[in-house]
């Protein structure tokens, strides 16, 4: 029996549910398959069917609610703040019980569990694209968090490093006395896809002068497990990732990417005591820098000449746990940079997590709306908190025929702070 | 369970990607906001006029009722499918297709989303004033067809008095025009405003052609205090007295004061029993004058506080307090029978010393808020059905308010329409004679009784 709450647990919330349809402004899916079964309010009332017993779980129930980003953009503006996307990751768990996980999240299970296998085939080929189409068999799980453009090749990717980032870098970085010390949890994306953020996160803390471990054994955080309804998945990796993460006493663990520091600051909350405990230490890398002191530094910096536009996009697992301001205070700090808000900033970019998989087609014209928004706001870049958006923005942008970059906020902080004496 | 071969020739009409019989879809079109449930037989997703009006020639064959449906967002079950049959949802048809800047009129189809289209038109600078409280959400179309308001009437007006023309399919199946783009026009029986309101009983509004007003340069908010809801409601009467026309005059009682300080933790003096919400709107240097005016006139009533915005912002965290109110009220009790009664601005203080008496001589928490400028009070009566003899109670308290209303030369709903919730009460407002012109009405147009039977009026 999973420690992770079973959909029953979630009647009373389900009940909450007045069904007064506000859902239907804020839901991405919805907005672009308007039908009810997409929205907040008739998954809700899927679910307390099935609770019900009034419908089994067939395949147009699983349609639906598979039909979701768990972006939690419903449950925001909800009036009686009905948890949807709890409420749907828990019905996912229930499937994947009654049904056996889908042969996509079997692979996801069996690679997403066992880190060095993913190390291992990160490692064998240099390029994902190359090591997929070659020796990763169909279900794997790498195309979970590297997803759709192996099953559909029109979509823009970043290549996988033959190095991954916690190879590269020592496990303790030592700061200055009387300074902090945090664990950084890296995250499969900065790892595998995107090192320069990771050495970019190493070149702010230094600045700071706080001690940082980057503990090699570190797992995925599970949130695509969760998307996936791989229950047994998300406890074994929680396990390894509590071992790794206490190993030695940390004051925060700093996370670089939003789904990271959902994964570790929400979902482990429902594991049990030292989970809380590690959810509680749990913090995003701009709320860490704004706590101490980096924006006022940033601020005495000379404005540059000329500056480059930047618009910022709120990635949905910070954004739904109030994590805002602190990006922007960054953004709006950075000598080089002229911050402009865009269109829509707090959308959803349609990755979400196992959804692009399923659901590439719908996943494109969300991102399409994003990308219009984007070009609209004039920004050259856009800057954000999540590798997994990163990857989606682009490919939006690249559909569209747009000219804007996405990148990391770190790459963008890292390039204004002073050379190292 | 319909015959599979009315399915598939609503198949052949709109496309099999459209027309769905599946439980889990019928489960999804079952409900709406008052949380009743009925399940359909088959659910469409037509695109065109065309489609819909050979549905509706379908249905008349068949014989099979037609609930038409928006965003399912409506108080009173005007699209709940009751009967079963066919839920013909207009949610696809959802193109604004002109907005004309030189005439100052819009054509919709009737799934666009009412604040959608409100930014669209505000975007050249226009202005499309009704805002139901589910403008983020509800259809223009389900708008019409309910004749939404909202707190911004007082000043402007509900919907039909911004709907120039219609498409609309009749019950049988033909697709007829009313009115058009002109500012005036008199050839004919005023169709459109018939249409307005008729809760998808006439006729399936397909395309609206709608008048649009220059947008206001600027708006005031100001949030005032009040040591009694007496106070508050004579305010508001004294505000049109001195011929003052606010955008919107929103009233909360002290009840609802209440939950919204215990849900929200907004700070407000223990002095104060009731609130007005003010907001003022036209050339910005002349809303700093008309504020301090009202401010004037209403401080001898019991003034404890008031507080004017100076920024979007502040106005914004005003505008907040009021939306907090609905989700508040659940910490009262679970239940709420939400009606939305009506009576001359005048009549206000009155008709809420009313409600008091009733709410004490029943037992029931009764919170009242809403559009008081336009005297439309929202009479929330708060109970918990699973305690035996509450619903009963709610049920005489609810007959008794609307008399009440009614006495005073109200009426018993002035938004939300009636569907199913306010049927069984008609005979309370309309005369046997009246009803019968409506119900000759419906028969002449509707000789099957296809299009959402059962509606305004109990079979």
């Amino acid at each position: 029996m999973s420690k992770l709450k079973d959909l029953e647990d979630y009647r009373e919330e389900i009940n909450q549910c007045v069904k007064c349809g506000a859902c239907r402004a804020h839901c991405p899916v919805f907005g672009a398959e308007k039908h009810e079964g997409r929205v907040a309010r008739g998954k809700v009332a899927l679910a307390g069917a099935v609770l019900d017993g009034e419908i089994g779980l067939e395949a147009k129930v699983l349609e639906d609610l598979s039909q979701c980003l768990l972006c939690g953009s419903c449950c925001a503006q909800c009036p009686n703040k009905v948890p949807t996307e709890e409420i749907v990751a828990a019905a996912r768990r229930r499937i994947a019980e009654e049904k056996g996980l889908s042969s996509f999240g079997k692979g996801v299970a069996a690679v997403l569990g066992r880190p060095k296998l993913m190390d291992l085939l990160a490692k064998t080929g240099g390029t994902l694209s190359h090591l997929l189409f070659k020796k990763v068999p169909e279900n794997s799980g790498l195309r979970l968090r590297f997803p759709a453009p192996y099953i559909d090749a029109d979509r823009t990717l970043p290549p996988i490093v033959a190095k991954p980032f916690r190879e590269r870098v020592p496990e303790v970085i030592e700061g200055k006395p009387g300074m902090p010390t945090v664990a950084f949890f890296t995250g499969c994306g900065i790892n595998y896809m995107y090192p320069a953020i990771g050495e970019a996160f190493l070149k702010a803390l230094k600045f700071l002068g706080v001690t940082v471990i980057i503990p090699k054994d570190q797992a995925c955080c599970g949130l695509p497990a969760v998307s996936a309804g791989a229950a047994q998945t998300v406890e074994d990796l929680a396990a390894l990732n509590l071992a790794a993460l206490t190993r030695r006493p940390v004051d925060y663990v700093v996370t670089a990417c939003a789904s990271c520091n959902a994964g570790i600051g929400k979902i482990y909350a429902d594991l049990g005591d030292d989970y809380q405990a590690l959810a509680a230490k749990t913090m995003d890398i701009f709320v860490f820098l704004v706590k101490h002191g980096l924006p006022e530094q940033l601020a005495a910096l000379p404005k540059a000449a000329t500056r480059t536009k930047v618009t910022y996009h709120d990635p949905c697992h910070l954004r739904t746990r109030g994590i805002t301001k602190e990006p922007r205070q960054i953004l709006k700090a950075l000598p080089q940079v002229e911050f402009v808000e865009m269109a829509g900033a707090g959308t959803c970019c349609g990755l979400g997590g196992t959804y692009s998989v399923y659901h590439y087609d719908t996943s494109k014209q969300i991102g399409a709306k994003k990308a219009a928004n984007i070009t609209a706001s004039g920004a050259e870049l856009v800057a954000t908190d999540c590798p997994g958006c990163i990857m989606q923005l682009q490919d939006s942008i690249n559909h569209a025929g747009g000219k804007a970059q996405a990148v990391h906020l770190l790459e963008l902080l890292v390039a204004a702070l002073p050379d190292e004496k | 369970m319909l015959d599979s071969r009315i399915i598939d020739q609503l198949r052949q009409i709109v496309g099999k990607d459209q027309v769905s019989a599946e439980k889990a879809d019928l489960i999804c079109y079952s409900y709406d906001a008052t949380q009743q449930k009925f399940m359909p037989d088959v659910v469409v997703h037509p695109q065109t006029s065309e489609q819909i009006s050979r549905i509706m020639r379908l249905a008349n064959t068949e014989k099979v009722p037609v609930f038409p449906r928006g965003a399912g967002s409506g108080f009173t079950g005007g699209s709940l499918p009751t009967k079963g049959g066919i839920v013909l949802t207009t949610e696809r048809m959802d193109k604004i297709l002109e907005i004309d800047e030189e005439n100052l009129v819009a054509v919709v189809q009737p799934g666009v989303v009412t604040e959608q289209f409100q930014i669209a038109v505000e975007k050249v600078g226009l202005f499309y004033p009704p805002d139901p409280a589910s403008l983020k959400f509800s259809t223009l179309g389900g708008n019409v067809a309910e004749c939404a308001g909202g707190p911004r009437c007082v000043k402007y007006g509900v919907t039909k008095d911004y709907i120039l023309g219609l498409e609309v399919v009749t019950p049988t199946g033909d697709i007829i025009t009313t009115g058009g783009p002109t500012m005036k026009g008199v050839v004919g029986y005023d169709l459109t405003k018939l249409m307005c309101g008729s809760e998808g009983t006439l006729g399936i509004v397909t395309r609206i052609v709608i008048k649009l007003l220059p947008l206001p340069e600027a708006k005031k908010t100001m949030l005032v205090l009040f040591d009694s809801i007496d106070g508050a409601a004579r305010a508001v009467s004294a505000i049109v007295r001195n011929k003052i026309i606010p955008t919107t005059l929103e009233f909360m009682d002290g009840r609802t004061l209440d939950c919204v300080k215990q849900a929200t933790g907004l700070q407000v003096p223990d002095a104060a029993r009731a609130v007005l919400i003010i907001e003022v709107d036209g050339d910005r240097e002349f809303l700093d004058k008309q504020a301090r005016r009202i401010a004037d006139i209403i401080q001898p009533l019991g003034v404890v506080e008031t507080r004017i915005a100076e920024t979007p912002e502040e106005s914004e965290a005003l505008w907040q307090i009021r939306r907090s109110v609905s989700a508040s009220l659940r910490k009262v009790n679970p239940d709420k029978y939400n009606e939305d009664i009506c009576v001359p601005r005048s009549k206000v203080p009155e008709m809420i010393r009313k409600v008091d008496e009733i709410s004490d001589r029943y037992g029931v928490p009764i919170v009242n808020f809403g559009h008081a400028g336009d005297g439309n009070i929202h009479v929330n009566i708060m109970i918990d059905k699973k305690i035996p003899g509450e619903q009963e109670k709610a049920e005489k308290a609810i007959k008794e308010v609307f008399e009440g209303a009614l006495a005073l030369g109200g009426t018993m709903s002035g938004e939300h329409g009636i569907g199913i919730a306010k049927a069984p009460y008609i005979p309370l407002e309309i005369t046997p004679e009246t009803a019968l012109y409506m119900k000759t009405l419906k028969k002449a147009l509707d000789p099957n009784n296809i299009l959402n039977p059962g509606k305004i009026f109990l079979d």
